[in-house]
């Protein structure tokens, strides 16, 4: 395996010390930083995995060119592994993902196809779904909201890190829901060796919001790989709390992440009050360089509370 | 009347539509008429001080409202104000 892959996955926990409001001294909440991940983000991970599979299963030969749609850390994982194994990338996404990410995915020599921003990440699912009807044989689309080999990718590699790096005290996992494969395949595997474990998922509280790669699943085109009844709490977090837990989290623990980190939080926060004693693991996506010129930081001094 | 486009997340408060019209010199005062004609609209676009929410992008004419007068931006009839997300959702 060329060398830039073998870097997916084994990221650091890190022990949150200040941010931890109303938070019994006996719980412990233990951040798990996916932006170390190459490409950036967790997705990385279910990107490797989804194209291996490919590969061995023979849909993804030579000549074909990688498609999906994305709104941008699955499409810049699939950029980089593409880029990294010799094989042509395209991606659908609508046009008003950050500029960090249109770039991102330009330098690992993917081409992009661009769709209505109203329509959200579901009319980029349309849209793809489009393209591959009208050239099947070109294409091969990991499907991500659909491929099992997604949350498998977590079952393999996250849940089993989280074990060990806890040596098997993990209470609670808390993740957010995009595609649901963190969640899904983690709390598997987690619940597996323990199934006292719980498995919280944080989306957005409302269709309308500002958490780019999160889901509101009721009124969403609902992923196939999602099964609701696996998880033991979902708790909808309204984006200015996700927004001011980034903040926090760059002034009071040094750590700059992205927004769906900033939901994750607020999550573990309220499931942490509720505890004497517990280890929280929190999935954090990716790291914060890549929202910059978005609306999270757009004028936020001046309007900080 | 201005010409208002609606993202899909915020249809449920306008029968579906994405495109409605609605009055108002200023943004300002065109989101309280909209808020008049779809009642619960304003709230998801602007927080309780009134300010719009950080996530929410307001164009008038394809100008983003901050480069402009922000809710002070003026309007006349037959101008578009489209309603965007700043982000799209999923992954």
């Amino acid at each position: 395996m060329p060398s830039a892959l073998q870097l997916v996955g084994n990221t650091p926990l890190v022990e949150l010390r200040t941010i931890r409001d109303g938070v019994a001294p006996g719980v412990r909440l233990l951040g798990k930083l996916e932006g170390f991940n190459p490409g950036g983000s967790v997705k990385d991970r279910p990107a490797l995995r989804m194209i291996e599979d490919g590969l061995a299963s023979g849909r993804l030969t030579p000549g074909k060119t990688i498609l999906d749609s994305t709104s941008g850390n699955t499409g810049i994982a699939l950029a980089m592994v593409g880029a990294a194994l010799g094989y042509p990338v395209e991606l659908v996404m609508p046009s008003n993902v950050s500029a960090e990410r249109k770039q991102v995915i330009a330098a690992y020599g993917a081409k992009v196809v661009f769709s209505d921003p109203l329509e959200g990440s579901d009319g980029a699912i349309r849209l793809c779904r489009k393209i591959l009807a009208d050239n099947p044989e070109k294409y091969f689309k990991p499907d991500q909201y659909n491929n099992p080999a997604n949350p498998l990718a977590h079952y393999e590699t996250t849940g089993p890190e989280i074990w060990r790096q806890t040596e098997g005290a993990v209470t609670h996992f808390v993740a957010a829901i995009g595609t649901s494969g963190t969640i899904m395949g983690t709390g598997r595997y987690l619940k597996e060796q323990n199934p006292a474990v719980q498995v919280i998922a944080a989306e957005p509280d409302d269709a309308f919001h500002g958490l780019e790669g999160l889901k509101h699943m009721a009124t969403s085109i609902v992923p196939g790989i999602y099964h609701e009844e696996e998880l033991d709490q979902k708790i909808g977090i309204a984006t200015d709390e996700a927004y001011t837990m980034v903040y926090r989290l760059g002034r009071e623990e040094g750590l700059l992440l992205g927004q769906s980190s900033g939901a994750v939080l607020v999550a573990a926060l309220q499931v942490a009050r509720e505890l004497d004693e517990g280890t929280i693991v929190l999935l954090f996506p990716d790291f914060g360089d890549r929202y910059l010129s978005t609306n999270l930081w757009r004028g936020w001094p001046q309007r900080e509370a | 009347m201005v010409q208002v486009k609606i993202p899909t997340p915020l249809r449920k408060y306008t029968a579906g539509s994405g495109g409605v019209e609605a009055e108002g010199g200023t943004v300002a005062a065109l989101v309280d008429d909209l808020e008049r004609r779809f009642p619960g609209l304003k709230d998801r676009i602007c927080d309780e001080s009134g300010q719009v929410r950080r996530f929410v992008n307001i164009f008038v004419n394809g100008e983003d409202i901050r480069f402009l007068k922000h809710l002070d931006s003026a309007l006349k009839a037959g101008d578009e104000l489209s309603i965007v997300p700043a982000i799209a959702g999923g992954r």
